[in-house]
């Protein structure tokens, strides 16, 4: 198991990967945080650094996508998505290029440069858009898998990644496929719904809650849209209540698509969702925002106890 | 047939196709209720020169990969574009009857759509479409492919501030299989580009971003032909600029923000085509 960031599985897949002619990566002037330059300085020819002009960038990956490519288009999520809606939908969602967009430095996560920098309407904002698949890997493998996913995947996908390193979760035994979840610990009584950092987060209010003999199930659930709804349902039911939690804000995202399953299928089971709770945050540490903000393994644990009140 | 010969042949046979162009956009127009001829009739010249006398595709192989590719920047003159597609061949002219209707089957929606033969990229929203044609333009040169690409936006489009990053991006990566044409007709919706927010002077504007600036008229097909068929610059992209009139053809639309994106009534459409006889 790595530790890493999964914007660093991004890089270093997209630099593995990089030898196929198709795949060509653009940048919107921040290669070396997205780590996108991976690829730019081993295969110069295909790839567009194309400046601090987004709008620009997401438009010129689908002209490209036109002919046959495999265009990623990185930048911060903050302004890849915040500044390129129209693009996204017209050029991109619309025209159904196969494009990918790739957002790094999602969430709260982000920390310190605080909340121009802390993009938490994305989830909410792709998962609306038709022909869109939203993905967010938990750790460095999955990131590394679901990159390897995407060249194979034809469509428009956004890809939501973080800066932090994560504890490594999966081993190369793991097997992302988009669309699937994935069971981390089958326990009982509550299972909690997780995306991103979030799944480590759980994992270690799951720690936590072993000192009181309360051991729920934990799911990943990387593939945001389409959801794997077989799986949330079949949980829902065995558990028999659901936290959900995510670095995003409370509208929208992963919490409101797992209620959406929920409520389409007549499963009424208690639920209560974390995330951002319709707020701008503010600068700190990654572990004070999500301390501050009610992300922490420990607003986890409380959760999960108070639902087996 | 000498050189002046054949010009002259050539350049008089687009103008007859440009005429019978302008009737069939105020036709499918009229016969939808609703639709953009203004800004359609202001394009008719330089898209016949562009699809009868310049580019290189087969419309029964509309992928074929080293076809040239068009981008319909200002994607609300699906009247002129889908006369062209269909004239060329991309379909049939009872397919147009499916203009701007529920369940049409080559998607002949109010704006451009790839479903339909011919469309490269959705178009609708604008200041786009420079930057998707710069994107197949990129394309060409990674695949050794010596295909031209050609977009149409309006001037009031490029009041849009994306335009101007695809122009700094073009000039960036010496993109000179690129040519952009504005189609320059002064008018925008509701109000005339000038005072809504003046682009002038234009020519300055895209040479100081380095590009290949032409000016023609783009009523006058010769200069319209010569400019599309000129030898492109060998590091820098070309722009156009075309002086329209908005409305072209038809007297009482002339020059009108009031014909922007309406529909002619049967007495209008009527006096237009015997403007367009």
């Amino acid at each position: 198991m790595k530790d890493g960031a999964t914007r660093d599985g991004y890089g270093a897949c997209l630099e593995e990967l990089g030898a196929n002619p198709k795949i060509v990566v653009l940048d919107a002037g921040v290669s070396d945080s997205t780590r996108s330059k991976k690829f730019g300085d081993k295969y110069p020819d295909r790839f567009f650094n194309m400046g601090i002009s987004e709008g620009d960038m997401v438009c010129t990956a689908a002209g490209l996508a036109t002919t046959g490519k495999v265009a990623f288009a990185t930048g911060f999520a903050c302004f890849l998505l915040g500044r390129t809606m129209d693009q996204t939908l017209v050029s991109v969602a619309y025209s159904n290029t196969n494009v990918k967009l790739v957002g790094t430095h999602s969430g709260l996560a982000v920390g310190e440069d605080g909340p121009t920098a802390q993009m938490i309407v994305d989830l909410a904002y792709t998962r609306a858009i038709p022909n869109m698949t939203v993905i967010q890997p938990a750790d460095y493998e999955e990131a590394v898998q679901a990159t390897k996913a995407l060249v194979d995947h034809f469509g428009p996908v956004y890809m939501r990644l973080g800066r932090p390193k994560v504890k490594g979760i999966y081993d190369s035994s793991y097997k992302f496929q988009i669309g699937k979840g994935n069971v981390v610990k089958q326990g009982e009584k509550v299972v909690i719904f997780a995306t991103g950092g979030m799944v480590q987060e759980s994992l270690e209010a799951m720690k936590l809650l072993e000192g009181d003999n309360i051991n729920p199930t934990l799911v990943n659930i990387s593939t945001i849209k389409p959801i794997d709804s077989e799986l949330i349902i079949e949980q829902a039911r065995n558990n028999g209540a659901v936290v959900t939690a995510e670095d995003h804000n409370i509208i929208g995202g992963l919490g409101d698509a797992v209620l959406e399953v929920l409520c389409d299928n007549d499963i009424s089971v208690p639920i209560r969702r974390i995330g951002v709770r319709d707020t701008f945050a503010e600068t700190g540490s990654l572990k004070e925002l999500y301390f501050k903000y009610g992300l922490s393994a420990q607003h986890i644990e409380n959760t999960v106890k108070s639902l087996l009140k | 047939m000498n050189t002046a010969q054949t010009l002259e042949t050539q350049v008089s046979e687009l103008r007859q196709i440009a005429k019978e162009i302008r009737r069939k956009s105020l036709e499918i127009i009229h016969r939808a209720g609703s639709g953009h001829p203004g800004g359609s009739l202001s394009a008719a010249d330089i898209m016949t020169a562009l699809y009868f006398g310049v580019m290189r595709y087969d419309p029964k192989n509309p992928k074929d990969p080293n076809r040239d590719r068009f981008v319909m920047s200002k994607g609300h003159a699906t009247g002129v574009f889908y006369s062209i597609l269909s004239r060329a061949g991309y379909f049939a002219d009872e397919d147009l009857v499916s203009y701007r209707r529920v369940d049409s089957k080559l998607n002949l929606s109010g704006h451009p759509h790839p479903k339909t033969p011919g469309v490269e990229i959705a178009t609708g929203s604008l200041g786009q479409g420079l930057s998707v044609a710069h994107g197949i333009a990129l394309a060409a040169r990674l695949d050794k492919s010596d295909y031209k690409v050609y977009v149409l936006m309006g001037d009031g489009e490029l009041q849009e501030g994306q335009v101007w990053e695809a122009a700094m991006s073009a000039s960036k990566f010496n993109s000179n299989n690129l040519v952009a044409i504005v189609d320059f007709n002064k008018v925008a919706q509701d109000n005339i580009t000038k005072d809504l927010k003046d682009i002038e002077p234009l020519e300055d504007k895209w040479r100081s971003f380095g590009w290949d600036v032409q000016r023609i008229d783009g009523h006058d097909m010769e200069q319209v032909y010569k400019a599309l068929t000129l030898p492109l610059d060998e590091t820098k992209p070309r722009v156009i600029i075309a002086d329209t009139i908005k409305g072209k053809g038809v007297s009482f639309m002339e020059g009108k923000t009031s014909w922007h994106g309406v529909a002619p009534s049967d007495e209008d459409y009527e006096k237009a085509l015997k403007e367009l006889a």
